[in-house]
């Protein structure tokens, strides 16, 4: 259960999500920034550049890249010399880096992206969904989806501490939903240095390029090791579960803030309906949920925090009791009719002693606004599932029949 | 004096690379930071779980060799560590001028004090000579080849250290494995110079180009010596030598001696092919002054 | 050997691969011809030419190819290519 507002309110501020999340990175101390513009991320970028201006953020170099392909290739090198390392991208920029996200994490080195969620081209869009990360899910980079700014502000230092973790060492994605919340003003604490002082120690490493112990990165493996290399990141990802809710119970122990480990629940205990779904989104649902509830309808929220690891365990405990899931996802696999989170859920519980319905719902592409009208119709949904069975496993939620 | 590239590598016997590789860490000794793209030099000098380099390096992308030594270079500064410590990049043609164009541009652009070697052997080696915006006119590679109705390459060789220059980069130098001694100069040189350094290498490729490997030296003295590839070095955007060509040879001696040259020898109107050749052997003589 | 994390190598371990037996050919010295000019040393591309306390060269038989570039390039022709007979 989240513990958002138990913030000490004498030390919030009102920033813009975009500013607090800069701050974070800044007091987390990386040694190298690199940047390249792209709408919504620009805000970051620009604060963490203003820092460096005012000589705020000690032995760090910021980078204008080139491209954001270069803006990561640039981090492969400078994590591989022992550099704790930060940038910021979305969508197309997202996409660009492809090549480099899987290089990143088959090379074993840590870092942290944010990733503020913006649709892909074509047709060119600006605007808020999760398909750019989504996308990248097999690349073998932790993902994380932060509900507010709090809390995208506050995942950078945890980020930091689970990519780094011996037993892990795979680069990390804060996704934070564009505009929602990069560009979006709200009540937070920024993050605190003494306490992070605490919380994360500097990045050390005994695997880095030193003229002085001299080692080889990148080496090709033919297939007589190469399985073993792919292996051994999955068993990572597998680590990085207890890694996720050790940070978030340690960071909860020192700054009094909770948003969940890989998962969080709302009124899932007794829920008939349990609603599904990453991201900001969670914010309204959080209201639906209580708005439902005093009408006396017995409906849930799961927050998938972390997707990679997906936390399979944990949500087959959370969801046991519940008669239908109900997935919310703001991506979709084109030939395939669904989104990731429908898609992964359907495949915790196959196999399972677990066969209640799960159906998913198409939301918010290229920033379509998601009214509490359009859950509490799904809910109507989901309620009819229980009653007759599943008519629609999956579809698009809120077409405009005029357009179509 | 320790061996900084161990033997052991698959490369080619007389492989062009290797022996830039070697030259380049004789020059610069131990203090240093090797970046590679994906070629021939990576893939036969780190086959898991070995490596030949006993200096540190690292392999990320084909396209990212630029980018990466960037990285490396601004991490050290930020942490203060990088004090006489030299980042080199060894990259061949393609990863430089075709797809590593970006990465090295940007490199440049920022001005980070690095040493970029491009490693010229005038093809995608790697993967089975194939034609690169270096390959030179009228060579047949896999991707290009001489036919019935072509006489290979029909576009000119990118002219890379012109575009190094063109980024305000302090020391851009053209060099050859033929000349180590020069090589080498050059090499500690650019190591002396603050910010970005451009050494372009000529290395003849007796898999690629087709002659036998004890050829590599000889025929990349020709290549000199028929003002194809001219020997020359810029400082902040001028000229400061040149390598004078002394008894200048035609460009058939040259060519002559490689396959991927040879159908200007047996087919109908290669005369006048050879002659084209000829022609941007005497143009560079004009540019560069080397009579 | 076992994984690495990111398959991080030692360096100079390509020694445990003697690619000696590329060979076709194998270089000899004739050492009252050799002037100590030291090219072959800085020319071969294996490392397979090796000083001797005395100043004249080895050749290392473990990893040379037999690619021919020091017979070509000795100034006084010292070195010569013959054929390798098992």
């Amino acid at each position: 259960m989240a513990i958002l507002r138990e913030a000490d309110k004498d030390k919030m501020t009102v920033v813009e999500g975009s500013y607090a999340v800069a701050h974070a990175v800044k007091v987390c101390r990386p040694h190298v920034i690199s940047a390249y513009p792209i709408t919504p991320q620009t805000h970051i970028v620009e604060e963490l550049s203003q820092f460096i201006a005012d000589g705020e953020i000690p032995n760090c170099a910021y980078m204008n890249v080139e491209s954001e392909f270069s803006a990561l290739s640039a981090l492969v090198g400078s994590a591989a010399t022992g550099a704790r390392c930060y940038s910021a991208t979305t969508s197309q920029g997202l996409a660009l880096m492809h090549e480099v996200l899987f290089n990143f994490s088959g090379l074993r080195l840590p870092m942290v992206m944010t990733i503020v969620n913006r649709a892909l081209s074509a047709p060119i869009n600006i605007w808020n969904d999760q398909q750019d990360s989504i996308s990248q899910r097999d690349t073998g980079w932790i993902q994380l989806y932060a509900e507010d700014i709090q809390e995208a502000s506050d995942m950078i230092a945890q980020a930091y501490k689970i990519s780094e973790d011996k037993d892990v060492l795979l680069p990390a994605m804060v996704c934070m939903d564009g505009f929602i919340l990069s560009h979006v003003y709200e009540p937070l604490v920024l993050l605190e240095e003494d306490l992070t002082n605490e919380y994360l120690k500097p990045y050390e490493t005994n695997y880095k390029l030193d003229p002085k112990n001299p080692l080889s990165f990148g080496a090709f493996a033919d297939p007589s090791s190469y399985t073993e290399f792919r292996y051994l990141q999955q068993q990572a990802m597998d680590k990085a579960i207890n890694k996720v809710e050790e940070a978030a119970d340690e960071f909860k122990e020192l700054y009094g803030r909770y948003y969940g480990g890989v998962i969080d629940t709302y009124m899932t205990e007794d829920a008939d309906i349990i609603l599904c779904a990453m991201g900001s989104i969670i914010g309204t649902l959080r209201d639906v949920v209580d708005n439902l509830r005093s009408n006396g309808k017995k409906v849930g929220l799961l927050k998938v925090r972390a997707f990679r690891p997906f936390p399979a365990e944990a949500i087959k405990q959370a969801v046991s009791n519940t008669s239908v899931i109900v997935a919310l996802d703001k991506n979709i696999s084109i030939g395939l009719n669904e989104g990731a989170l429908l898609t992964e859920l359907k495949s915790i519980l196959y196999n399972t002693n677990l066969n209640m319905p799960v159906i998913g719902f198409s939301i918010g592409h290229g920033g379509r606004d998601i009214p509490e009208k359009t859950i509490e119709d799904i809910v109507q949904k989901a309620e009819n599932v229980i009653k007759s069975g599943i008519s629609h496993e999956s579809e698009f939620v809120d077409l405009r029949e005029d357009l179509i | 004096m320790k061996e900084l590239l161990s033997p052991g590598h698959t490369a080619c016997p007389a492989c062009c690379d290797t022996m830039i590789a070697k030259f380049t860490l004789r020059a610069l000794g131990e203090d240093c930071i090797i970046i590679s793209p994906t070629g021939c030099l990576e893939v036969t000098t780190s086959a898991f779980p070995t490596s030949s380099w006993n200096v540190p390096w690292i392999h990320s992308l084909f396209e990212n060799a630029g980018a990466v030594a960037s990285g490396i270079e601004a991490a050290l500064k930020a942490m203060n560590k990088k004090e006489d410590t030299k980042v080199v990049v060894l990259a061949g043609d393609g990863g430089t001028l075709d797809i590593g164009i970006r990465s090295i541009s940007g490199a440049f652009e920022r001005g980070h004090d690095i040493i970029y070697i491009c490693i010229d052997n005038e093809a995608y080696m790697n993967t089975g000579v194939q034609r690169s915006g270096a390959t030179p006119f009228n060579a047949t590679t896999t991707t290009s080849p001489s036919g019935k109705v072509s006489f290979g390459n029909p576009l000119p060789k990118k002219n890379m250290p012109a575009i190094m220059n063109a980024h305000g980069a302090p020391y851009v130098a053209t060099a050859t494995l033929a000349y180590p001694k020069d090589f080498m100069k050059k090499v500690k040189k650019a190591g002396s110079i603050e910010g970005p350094t451009y050494i372009h290498a000529h290395a003849p490729c007796t898999t690629g180009w087709g002659f036998d490997t004890s050829k590599t030296v000889e025929i990349g003295k020709l290549a000199v010596q028929t003002a194809l590839w001219p020997l020359y070095e810029m400082e902040n955007g001028t000229i400061t030598s040149v390598k004078k060509v002394k008894n200048k040879k035609p460009v058939e001696e040259y060519l002559r001696m490689q396959k991927r040259f040879k159908h200007l020898f047996t087919k109908e109107g290669g005369e006048e092919e050879i002659a084209k050749i000829q022609k941007i052997a005497d143009e560079n003589i004009d540019i560069f002054g080397l009579q | 050997m076992s994984i690495t994390p990111g398959g991080i190598c030692k360096p100079g371990t390509t020694i445990s691969n003697k690619t000696g037996g590329w060979r076709n050919f194998r270089p000899i010295y004739d050492y009252d011809k050799c002037t100590k000019c030291k090219l072959c040393e800085l020319l071969c591309p294996d490392m397979s030419v090796l000083e001797r306390e005395d100043g004249y060269y080895d050749f290392d038989y473990d990893y040379c190819k037999g690619c021919g570039l020091c017979a070509n390039e000795c100034p006084v022709d010292a070195i010569e290519m013959i054929l390798e007979e098992k």
